[in-house]
């Protein structure tokens, strides 16, 4: 009889033997250095922008004006840093997409799929947008603009606990619920816009009460600020707090949170709370902040996007600044190349994702290592 | 018919890395038969049957089918060779119909008509006296019913050997008997049937031979007719092994814990603790003995207050203060706010006790996080816990940041009952805390309960190696089907009474 | 009879407004059963439209007189091709790559777009042609109705009024349901989803299942948006024209209960809430501020389908009743050695 056939090395995990021994397999790693996987991370944007690239200089070329790679990544450059403005908006979208992704950690954190951050946000928005309209005539800035706050912070939290409370209490799925909850939102806003703009243009013009203070004339700033001094909280929130903790414990193991007791359900309607009341700040920057008017589309999918930023940055807040500046980079500079050659701005997204796919995949190899079998000894890979 | 054995095994051995399963194992069964394999847990008797149904490869000896020899590599080698094996755990779709649970996976037939397999499925539980409905779907199934699935998923694929896994551990002693009948039933319709038990009174009243199996090591097998109850827990047990465990005679022991009475009925509606009463004293190691699934996770949980119960008490009696209080139905916060010093090793270390991916420092946080005011956490303290324990039990690490996952099973279960007993518990619980672990770290482990001991803490083991609970415990209580068997007095006691006490038959009744 | 070719009308733009939905809803819910929640859906269904478009385009181009034969298989050809990648991208990530489909889904959202949105701006130009993309022959092809249709009086319209595309969603969806019930593959498929360690240890290849049925449910999505560009629009692309389509469809999945057949009904209520109020806003004109009214009750009308699809998945996951859940390993890796 053939002993040497089989390899049963792993078997103790391995509840099922294959009839023919498989080429290699698939094991879960113990952990990686972390320079190995910065390395391995490092690498897959490295070779994304390399595609990216070569995507745009094909597309130069079928457009007859070739670019090299090094004038397209100079272009996406201009178009994110190329001047004094272009830097303060770059670094203004760099916040305000760190604001949505801080936004959505804790509930990713505690394993909660909250892809409702739009939602959300618009909802914190709106409720700044009701606060310029009808309180900002009525009474001083500096009251107004407080209430304002506080009503886009609640409004938020508010329309994040729906989906929470019905998961804790029915086990309802967050992940279409939060969707769907994004839609109802839009729609909401949809309704008071045609209320307010009674011409049914479905366009809100610009709300001249009550917009958030400028400090030492940069439009931009105080949204910066307020995100940065927002990421440190979030850190330490996450990192020291007892409730951070509480929410590592119940996305780590809710078995082990009951067994320490922990109200998991208490935690679960909390955190995402917090999550959507940041969200309200997001959507108070974006309206009162920055836009002075509210629409569907004043969020712009940084609900969707902050997932990925918040996912790539492994829910850290301080990588995150990083992440969401790579994903901005992307999208301002991509469009600065469709401006330049005159073509639809969506490139930017074609180029985003492409480069998330890569960093999506590359997580792969953080995590797993593969065995290849045909040798005696298991050669890691 | 021919008379050469349906399945013969020789000498197969398997070991898992360092651990030897089985060795040199042997065993034959005959067409028309029902062959019982008889073992304490972790016997190895699983094993050797994953090897029979081609879940693990042998690493030496042979299996012959109809006497010739064969290879079994995959389950579907075993389904070729009309082997089939009915899991501890059901492998069932909720949502699914009986019918449609049975056929899944069957490629060879022609076209798909679900009709005809019901039909079918119908006429094998007529032949053999099965209550199903083919159209049932398994989430409205009781625990028995979802049994007749699995076991007629392998008839309906024409297996002739049979292997069931502790078909009784989740049924009811009425279920038990059906289940006997139609076994007998297929025995006589030549079919060769191997049983998985360690209910005694079951070998004796259901097969024709047993195979014994001790510390997977093939113990001898003897023909049913010339086997006692006595004669085969002496096979079982074996020698008594004397491993010097320390044992200090209880200190001014006094009531801490007074269980009364509790009752449990679990989420399948079968009963898992009835009528348990027992005392835990101080400075005193009560040792709680039963083959796996007797009672003794539930009865630790709802101790500590993870399961509801549905009557009795459990009552504490604080050093302190003196007072008494009722933990029944109280969550593990409430228990602590009480000022109730309980810890709890429970058995799944990393799934309950610990958090794999936090590293030593925050799992050692675990429990006392919530210390002081502050809204933050306070990670000096437990930084120091950390450090501690890893000098003193001598945890292999590379630091106090290793997320615990990383560490080997041994030094898992020192981070754990390191925190267990750091906060001076007046109550501790273990459950099975040796397992897997080597003998350097069991001794550990010993020392530490013992430690406590003398400390006046009560120490409630639940144990699974009979010689241990012998030698380290000063009572042990026996439970079997969720109910006591006994308490006995561990300095007194052998391992066959112990035994005895643990495969009493449900009808020869607790105490 | 003035109401009664009303409500012909209406039934016909709904019908008409619920054939994307349906080819979305259709493949979500096969992805779906095989344990993927594919957030990606919205954009294959753009990659779908634009891919035909490109195909029918570049083919338009190179011949003088197109073939209708040829038209239609070249679009077809190239929408599946152009849908079935994207989702193969997805299945690669989220099968293979065992990335987190959420994230996954989003990212392929953003991509499938994004790329849509710039070929349908962009196209023109890099062939070198420039203005505005209108496709001159294929939709006509895909358009095209039984020629006695308008001849059979208020119900021939009613019935046979649109092109094939819009039979085939039926046809699919239908074909889907007998699969997903009463097929061994369908069973298979079924018990992937739900229990995928059970379906291994039953000998079900878990991968190839999950494979393929994440490809061809993007396939069928990407009809979809093949469907809306070729037929709906007429071969012209708008940036963001087909707006939240992609995500009403898997509304749809979950008011649907991830039955097929349900999808049909889903589709069309959902399709007729999209059309709804151009025919309700009559009522309101007698009223003293109809005007402001109206856009305010469009929207309102509009909120239904998401508000309607939330009621649904709370009050099934009220219910408890297992038929009407998710599947059950529904957005969860699955790596035997894992357990």
């Amino acid at each position: 009889m053939n002993n040497s056939a089989t390899n049963d090395k792993n078997i103790k995990d391995q509840k099922q033997h294959k009839v023919h021994d498989p080429l290699f397999q698939i094991v879960k790693r113990d952990g990686m250095e972390w320079y190995k996987a910065l390395g391995i991370r490092l690498g897959a944007i490295l070779i994304a922008l390399v595609v990216c690239a070569l995507v745009l200089v094909l597309l130069t070329n079928m457009l007859g004006t070739p670019y090299n790679p090094i004038k397209i990544y100079k272009t996406m450059f201009d178009g994110a840093f190329g001047s004094a403005r272009k830097t303060w908006v770059t670094m203004q979208d760099v916040a305000m997409l760190l604001c949505v992704s801080l936004a959505v950690t804790p509930a990713f954190k505690m394993k909660f799929w909250n892809i409702g951050a739009e939602g959300q946000t618009l909802i914190g928005g709106l409720c700044a947008a009701i606060c310029m309209r009808y309180l900002g005539p009525a009474l001083p800035d500096f009251l107004t603009i407080p209430i304002m706050a506080v009503a886009c912070i609640i409004s938020g939290a508010l329309w994040a606990i729906i989906p929470a409370f019905f998961k804790a209490k029915f086990n309802t799925n967050e992940t279409l619920f939060t969707l769907m909850l994004n839609y109802v939102a839009m729609q909401i806003i949809r309704i008071f816009i045609a209320i307010w703009v009674p011409t049914g243009s479905g366009v809100l013009s610009r709300i001249d009460n009550a917009h958030l203070p400028i400090l030492f004339g940069q439009k931009q700033l105080l949204n910066i600020l307020v995100v940065a001094i927002l990421t440190v909280i979030m850190y330490i929130y996450m990192r020291y707090s007892k409730q951070g903790y509480e929410i590592s414990v119940v996305g780590e193991s809710e078995n082990t949170a009951k067994y320490i007791g922990i109200n998991v359900k208490k935690v679960i309607i909390r955190t995402m709370a917090i999550s959507g009341a940041v969200c309200g700040i997001a959507g108070l920057l974006l309206v009162a902040g920055r836009d002075y008017t509210v629409s569907a589309a004043t969020a712009g999918g940084m609900g969707f996007t902050a997932i990925m930023v918040s996912w790539l940055a492994k829910f850290n807040p301080f990588v995150m600044p990083l992440t969401s500046f790579l994903i901005v980079f992307l999208e301002r500079g991509a469009s600065e190349m469709a401006s330049r050659l005159r073509l639809n701005e969506s490139i930017s997204d074609v180029v985003t994702g492409i480069i998330i796919f890569f960093i999506i995949g590359c997580e792969f190899f953080v995590n797993y290592k593969i065995l290849f079998r045909h040798s005696k000894h298991n050669k890691e890979v | 018919m021919n008379n050469c054995p349906a399945i013969e095994l020789r000498n197969i051995t398997k070991t898992f890395g360092s651990v030897v399963a089985n060795k040199n194992v042997c065993l034959t069964v005959k067409k028309g038969e029902i062959l019982s394999i008889l073992g304490e847990n972790g016997s190895g008797k699983t094993t050797l049957m994953n090897m029979i149904s081609g879940i693990y490869f042998p690493d030496e000896g042979q299996i012959f089918v109809d006497g010739k020899e064969v290879v079994i590599r995959s389950p579907k080698d075993a389904f070729k060779y009309k082997i089939g094996m009915i899991h501890q755990h059901f492998k069932l779709v909720d949502v699914f119909t009986a019918a449609e649970n049975i056929i899944l996976g069957l490629k060879n037939e022609k076209g798909f008509d679900i009709k005809k397999a019901e039909k079918k499925v119908r006429e094998i539980s007529d032949k053999y006296g099965f209550a199903l409905d083919p159209t049932k779907k398994i989430y409205e199934m009781s625990v028995s019913e979802k049994q007749t699935v699995e076991i007629i998923r392998v008839l309906y694929r024409n297996a002739d050997i049979l292997i069931l896994d502790e078909p009784t551990a989740v049924l009811t002693p009425q279920e038990a008997q059906t289940l006997f009948a139609i076994l007998r039933r297929m025995r006589d319709d030549g079919k060769a049937i191997i049983i998985i038990t360690h209910k005694l009174h079951e070998v004796l009243s259901l097969s024709d031979r047993v195979t014994v199996l001790r510390k997977g090591e093939y113990a001898g097998t003897v023909n049913t007719c010339d086997a006692t109850e006595k004669s085969l827990t002496e096979m079982m047990v074996g020698q008594k092994v004397a491993l010097n465990i320390d044992r200090d005679d209880p200190k001014d022991p006094c009531d801490r814990l007074v269980v009364n009475n509790i009752n449990c009925i679990n989420r399948d509606g079968v009963q898992v603790l009835n009528n348990i009463s027992f005392t835990a004293r101080s400075g005193e190691i009560l040792g709680i003995a039963g083959i796996a699934g007797s009672g003794q996770r539930e009865l630790l949980e709802s101790i500590a207050g993870l399961q509801k119960l549905n009557s009795g008490s459990i009552m504490y009696h604080n050093p302190k203060t003196g007072t008494e209080e009722d933990l029944r139905n109280k969550t593990p916060l409430q228990i602590r706010e009480l000022g109730v010093r309980l810890s709890f090793v429970p058995e799944d270390r990393l799934g309950m006790g610990l958090v794999a991916n936090m590293d030593i420092v925050d799992n050692m946080m675990l429990r006392s996080y919530r210390k002081g005011h502050s809204v933050f956490v306070q990670r000096k303290a437990p930084a120091q816990l950390a450090e501690d324990i890893i000098t003193r039990l001598k945890v292999v690490t590379p630091s106090s940041h290793t997320p615990v996952r990383r560490l080997s099973g041994g030094n898992v279960q020192k981070v754990l009952v390191g925190r267990e007993i750091a906060s001076a518990p007046t109550v501790l619980m273990a459950a099975y805390p040796v397992r897997g672990l080597d003998i350097n770290s069991s001794y550990t482990i010993y020392n530490l309960l013992n430690e406590q001991k003398r400390n006046g803490t009560a120490v409630i083991f639940v144990g699974e190696d009979l010689d241990v609970l012998i030698e380290l415990c000063d009572r042990i209580l026996v439970l079997c089907g969720g109910k006591i068997s006994g308490i006995v007095d561990a300095r007194n006691i052998t391992k066959e009474e112990i035994g005895l006490l643990m495969t009493k038959s449900e009808q020869g009744g607790a105490k | 009879m003035a109401a009664f070719s009303l409500i012909i009308a209406i039934l016909c733009s709904a019908i008409i407004q619920s054939i994307p939905l349906l080819y979305g809803a259709t493949g979500e819910i096969l992805t779906e059963k095989s344990g993927h929640l594919n957030l990606g859906i919205p954009g294959i269904m753009y990659m779908g439209g634009i891919s035909g478009v490109i195909g029918a385009y570049i083919y338009e181009k190179s011949v003088t007189v197109p073939n209708p034969f040829w038209s239609i298989f070249v679009a077809l050809m190239s929408a599946l091709i152009g849908s079935g990648l994207l989702a193969l991208i997805y299945s690669f990530l989220t099968v293979t790559l065992r990335a987190n489909q959420n994230v996954t889904g989003l990212a392929i959202t953003t991509f499938g777009t994004g790329f849509g949105d710039f070929f349908g701006g962009s196209l023109t130009k890099i062939m070198g042609d420039g203005g505005n993309l209108q496709l001159a022959a294929t939709p006509k092809y895909f358009k095209a109705s039984l020629p006695f249709a308008n001849d059979l009086g208020p119900v021939g319209k009613l019935l046979f009024s649109y092109g094939f595309l819009t039979y085939l969603a039926i046809v699919i969806a239908i074909v889907a349901a007998i699969f997903l019930k009463r097929t061994r593959a369908g069973l298979h498929l079924r018990a992937v989803g739900e229990n995928p360690a059970t379906a291994d240890a039953a000998g079900i290849n878990v991968t190839r299942h999950k494979y393929l049925a994440t490809l061809i449910g993007g396939m069928i999505a990407g009809l979809g948006g093949f469907y809306f560009i070729m037929d709906y629009t007429g071969g012209s692309w708008t940036n963001g024209g087909m707006g939240d389509r992609g995500w009403l469809a898997i509304a749809i999945v979950i008011f649907a209960t991830w039955k097929p057949i349900m999808a049909i009904l889903g589709s069309f209520v959902f399709g007729g809430l999209y059309i709804a109020y151009s025919y309700v806003s009559p009522m309101f004109a007698s009223l003293p501020n109809a005007n402001t009214l109206r856009p305010v009750i469009q929207e309102a009308f509009n909120t239904l389908p998401y508000l309607v699809t939330i009621i649904v998945l709370v009050i099934t996951s009220m219910r408890n009743k297992k038929e009407n859940q998710p599947p059950q390993s529904l957005g969860l890796p699955y790596f035997r050695e894992e357990r």
